[in-house]
């Protein structure tokens, strides 16, 4: 029985009762629906493909990613979205086997350029990881590590306020300001996040990737972040992987759905939480499967 | 990833839940649809004792819609559902709602049955309320019938079938109104029957909300508010 599948988009009739759908046979050749593309692109990817030596995880995915827009991106465990995040600012680099082809453009450059350097492209789109990564030294040198690398501030003084700043745009300043010089790392779970992302900002990105940002944290410190995505949207692009639905549906403006490595539906958030175009979408975030 | 079953939940804890949802709403759509068809026979046998049973039996339509409320809010706070899920329990509230609404009309038309009953008959009007009574009912059982199939065509055209009814009421009150001029002595009376008639026109409107959310819970289109054509040509656009 493959009959739920076969129609890629939903039809009218309610679900079978026995219905039961061979979901690997038949994703691969279902093609992206809703509105992946977006007029007002600052990341546009094209027809990636990303092997992990012989397998396979990432298959012809075209997404925009538009100026000032949150897309989040959602899928069962495996499902790619997090190698195709981590692509976004080459972090698969690094992976031996890792082989990616199409076309991943910031502004229209082209980010696989052999002559792209990547430590400005990072600096560019920057990351924030599932797990809270600060340095080992104090949160102040925490936040201006990026700006010293890159040069960013010439004095004292600028690094001060760049410092200052992206504590501030991360919600964080008034709780650390008196212990600047204290170990990033004997802050909370929530307050190293948040450290993170200070660091991120200072170095003024202008695409921000976060990889799962708050599954390692409680729910005031996830809603501290989220508020926080919701602020940083207005002068940053974000995109987010994320496991909670319901974090997909706070944040984001569109949302995208994968699936084996596929690119299943991308529309609006309002649209994919209350009447999603794919029969997939529907049975993941209703969690009949996942 | 194995062969997945897409129509039912991981919990099949929350998939009872949705299923008791549905059985409790049609449920209580049986007991009003008992109701709709017992208020109209007590007008037309001029059965006091049945019209105190439709009476009596609102208690239980209220509890009934309370418990329903309780569930979806049960539901909306412990699953949180999304798309297909979050539009049933929407609409199990809504529905429980109009429900509930039709239940105190059929009450109304109860007391209508027994007032006329004790100031004797109404020179005329039986006819009236029995056709109409007998259309509305007719439209009561297949919008239980749509919501029990998931079936928006059929919502749809319960939603026309009112526009029917609608006609009929507007007649059936013109005609009315003639036996008021020709004898003032039945004005009394024949107001009975025209408040009966207007509760049984309110049941109507109420089938066709039911109507426009089983759509919305169908196909997920708000068709509130829009013209007959609207609906229909919102429906064949998807």
């Amino acid at each position: 029985m493959q009959t739920a599948i076969k129609d890629k988009v939903k039809t009218d009739k309610p679900a079978d009762v026995n219905q039961a759908a061979d979901i690997n046979q038949n994703v691969k050749n279902m093609k992206t629906v809703g509105t992946p593309f977006s007029d007002n692109a600052k990341m546009t990817m094209r027809n990636v493909d990303v092997f992990y030596g012989d397998k396979q995880a990432i298959h012809d995915v075209s997404l925009d990613i538009g100026k000032n827009e949150v897309v989040a991106m959602i899928g069962p465990s495996g499902c790619g979205k997090s190698t195709f995040l981590r692509c976004i600012n080459r972090m698969n680099d690094t992976i031996e086997s890792c082989r990616i082809s199409g076309e991943f453009r910031l502004e229209g450059q082209d980010i696989y350029d052999p002559n792209q350097d990547v430590v400005p492209l990072r600096a560019r789109v920057g990351i924030v990881f599932q797990k809270p990564n600060p340095f080992p030294k104090s949160i102040y040198d925490n936040v201006a590590y990026g700006p010293r690398v890159h040069g960013l501030a010439s004095r004292r003084s600028d690094l001060d306020e760049i410092v200052e700043g992206s504590l501030r745009k991360a919600g964080l300043w008034e709780e650390v300001k008196d212990r600047l010089m204290s170990s990033g790392t004997g802050l909370s779970g929530g307050q190293q996040q948040r450290l993170c992302i200070a660091r991120t900002i200072a170095v003024s990105p202008e695409v921000i990737l976060m990889d799962e940002p708050c599954s390692a944290l409680d729910p005031i410190a996830t809603a501290k972040i989220e508020e926080l995505i919701a602020e940083l949207s207005q002068n940053y692009t974000i995109a987010i992987v994320t496991h909670s639905m319901q974090q997909a549906a706070r944040v984001s403006n569109r949302t995208a759905y994968f699936h084996m490595g596929k690119l299943i539906e991308v529309n609006d958030t309002k649209r994919v939480f209350t009447n999603p175009e794919h029969e997939l979408t529907e049975a993941y975030i209703t969690g009949r499967f996942g | 990833m194995e062969k997945v079953k897409l129509d039912k939940h991981i919990s099949q804890q929350f998939d009872s839940d949705l299923e008791a949802l549905k059985s409790q709403v049609l449920k209580m759509g049986g007991v009003v649809e008992q109701q709709v068809i017992d208020s109209v026979k007590a007008i037309e046998t001029a059965d006091s004792e049945l019209a105190e049973k439709v009476i009596r039996i609102e208690d239980d339509v209220n509890s009934r819609e309370l418990a329903l409320d309780e569930s979806c809010m049960q539901v909306l706070a412990c699953r949180q559902p999304a798309a297909s899920d979050l539009r049933l329990v929407l609409t199990v509230t809504k529905m429980t709602r109009d429900l509930e609404r039709m239940g105190d009309e059929s009450q109304k038309i109860a007391k209508m049955a027994i007032s006329l009953n004790e100031s004797g008959s109404a020179p005329r009007g039986y006819e009236e309320v029995r056709h109409m009574g007998k259309q509305v009912q007719e439209m009561v059982n297949s919008v239980l019938d749509a919501f029990a199939r998931l079936d928006a065509n059929k919502a749809l055209e319960v939603a026309q079938a009112d526009k029917q009814v609608d006609r009929e009421y507007k007649s059936a009150m013109r005609e009315i109104v003639t036996y008021m001029m020709e004898d003032p002595r039945s004005i009394t009376r024949s107001m009975n029957i025209i408040w009966a008639l207007r509760s049984l026109e309110r049941i109507g409107d109420h089938v066709c909300n039911i109507a426009e959310h089983i759509i919305f819970l169908v196909r997920g289109l708000d068709v509130r508010h829009s013209s007959l054509s609207e609906m229909e040509r919102k429906l064949e656009r998807k």
